[in-house]
């Protein structure tokens, strides 16, 4: 049954972060605790931090999270596909026949526009 | 059905899953993963705790339980300390739908959920959330510049997993685990053979999506000082580094479980030969990782985007065609 | 009962954070607030026995949007560790019409006469939607293809244009 089953995932997900959580509190009772200024600085191999990590970043990353964000909604539509194309012959197949085609050109055109190149 | 029963015996089985995970992934994983290196490198590893060293791990983790918690000063407080437990969750969810093996004729599996295999990578997708959060909480440059290469890596490699997921999907008819391994029938009959491309696939991209050698940049102890958990102490770190173990075993049990036939196999029990063959996996990911250097992030994201991606979905057209005709 | 109850758990959990979302001083913290939102709306698609819905919504919101979203962040000029009053002084207003607003959502699905006919659901929801998409809704899904590739050509363009 399928509530049944869900309740599992819940139950999963409630037990794993509250085991965590606790391991973390009883470190809290069992260790030391004794800090100090120069303990709580950020480490930045060994020298004094300088400025914030906390900066901009690249651009790249996130043409690689869009190109990324549209390929896995591409991936999706396979799922329901591929479990039930057996059934329904060659239709099916065609029919996904475009829609991959569709998918490499929208991959070829990323790789010839340099989205997929780290410089 | 009484709910209540079922709410206790939802929570016992992942109470039981979690123990399993800590003392099987964790402890003799870390064990294993030092014995093997060793033997790898010609030297002995662990020897001292317990026989042959293997009491090693439980020693650790009652001497990291007794570490401080160093939080920095200039650290996210709420976001530092909610991460490992992200990454430790996202780690233990996806074993709901590992089946063990058969017992009385009954699968053991915690729930044998209808979209197994899309489950599984939804969770396996998580812990990109819980590392990227963890290295920004930080406010460190080496956490941070790990985290945002960790998660890039992560969901550029999230894809081949999925391709060979659905070419696994094709094969079989289901995207329930039970199913997949139902459908391998017979002693050829393992989706290694039909399936081999898309096996080299998901090895590949599940080595990646655990951070493993080659594929540990994100950690990469000599240019970023261990990535995005350089500021967590004690048992902060032990929890990453639980999931991380967590998320290593259950790739191999899944590869197990799609390509290598799950707990199917002559003469042994079933659990056993769940056993064998998902240690068969972790070995060679050690065997790996003790023998290959590193990538360069360019070359990293080229094998996913320019190699892995397009050879997974041409091989989805062809194992179509197969099928199909 | 059990059903209304896990109901009103979820709601907690996606409207929560979501209110974590709007009012957080730092970007960072909002986005991350967004993915137990998430979850929680995948917890509600299982309520309507949606479970493929709910697969994708962890895959596609949970684990793949939010990625991209913190990667957004992490271009803002300054850096990511400004913190930035997200409300101003148009607070009342503001209340006022979200209010108004809500009253006449509630008082349409109050009002209106949901059909509620015989169905049956299917034993596996992906293979339905499967044999949906092979079988009436080819077009949308053929068509969804060219979407895709439309928007990823789209993205494409905006983002080099950054440069």
């Amino acid at each position: 049954m399928l509530l049944v089953d869900w309740l599992y995932v819940a139950a999963f997900a409630i037990t794993g972060l509250s085991l965590a959580g606790l391991s973390l509190a009883l470190v809290w009772v069992l260790s030391p605790r004794a800090p100090y200024p120069q303990k709580r600085t950020t480490y930045e191999s060994g020298i004094v931090p300088f400025g914030q990590a906390w900066a901009q970043f690249n651009i790249r990353y996130y043409l690689f999270g869009l190109v990324f964000v549209i390929f896995a909604v591409e991936v999706i539509y396979l799922y329901p596909w591929a479990i039930v194309f057996r059934q329904l012959g060659r239709f099916a197949f065609f029919e996904m026949l475009i829609f991959l085609v569709v998918l490499l050109v929208a991959l070829a055109y990323a790789w010839r526009k340099g989205a997929l190149e780290w410089i | 059905m009484n709910w209540w029963v079922e709410i206790a015996k939802a929570f016992l089985a992942a109470v039981g899953m979690f123990t399993f995970l800590a003392i099987v992934a964790a402890m003799f994983g870390v064990l294993l993963e030092r014995k093997v290196g060793g033997w790898i490198q010609s030297r002995l590893g662990p020897k001292h705790v317990g026989p042959q060293g293997v009491l090693q791990t439980l020693a650790d983790t009652i001497k990291l339980l007794q570490k401080e918690h160093i939080t920095p000063r200039a650290a996210d407080v709420l976001v530092f300390n909610t991460a490992p437990l992200i990454v430790t969750t996202a780690g233990l969810m996806g074993w709901l739908v590992i089946p063990f093996g058969t017992l009385w004729g009954k699968v053991l599996v915690v729930r044998d959920l209808n979209i197994g295999i899309l489950f599984f990578a939804a969770m396996a997708s998580m812990t990109v959330i819980g590392i990227l959060a963890g290295g920004w909480a930080s406010n460190n440059k080496y956490s941070l510049l790990g985290a945002l290469r960790s998660a890039s890596q992560m969901i550029s490699y999230e894809l081949p997993l999925g391709i060979a997921l659905v070419a696994v999907a094709m094969e079989a008819g289901t995207l329930s685990t039970v199913g997949i391994v139902r459908a391998q029938d017979g002693w050829m009959g393992s989706f290694i053979f039909r399936q081999f491309p898309a096996f080299v696939i998901f090895l590949v991209a599940a080595t990646a999506e655990v951070n493993r050698i080659p594929f540990d940049l994100p950690e990469a102890e000599s240019e970023l000082v261990a990535g995005y958990h350089s500021e967590y102490t004690g048992m902060r770190f032990s929890l990453f580094m639980l999931g991380e173990y967590a998320e290593m075993f259950a790739m191999a049990a899944m590869i197990t479980t799609l390509f290598l036939g799950g707990w199917k196999g002559p003469l042994l029990p079933p659990i056993l030969w769940f056993f064998l063959k998902m240690y068969l996996v972790v070995f060679f990911m050690m065997w790996v990782r003790w023998t290959y250097p590193r990538f360069r992030l360019d070359q990293l994201l080229n094998l996913s985007w320019k190699i892995l991606l397009p050879a997974g979905l041409i091989w989805i057209l062809i194992s179509g065609y197969r099928i199909t005709f | 009962m059990g059903t209304l109850m896990a109901f009103i758990i979820l709601s907690a959990v996606t409207l929560v954070p979501a209110v974590v979302v709007v009012t957080s001083k730092n970007i960072v913290r909002s986005a991350l607030s967004l993915v137990p939102t998430f979850l929680g709306i995948t917890g509600l698609y299982v309520l309507l026995r949606a479970e493929f819905v709910a697969g994708i919504q962890v895959l596609i919101y949970a684990g793949a949007i939010t990625v991209l979203i913190l990667f957004v962040i992490m271009l803002t000029e300054g850096g990511t560790g400004v913190r930035v009053r997200q409300v101003n002084e148009q607070v009342p207003v503001g209340a006022l019409v979200s209010a108004v607003l809500a009253t006449l959502l509630i008082w349409v699905f109050l009002r209106t006469p949901w059909p509620q006919g015989p169905g049956t659901l299917p034993e596996h929801t992906a293979g339905q939607i499967g044999v949906t998409f092979l079988s009436s809704m080819v077009l949308v899904f053929e068509v969804t293809s060219l979407v895709l590739l439309i928007s990823l050509v789209g993205a494409i363009i905006i983002a080099r244009r950054e440069r």
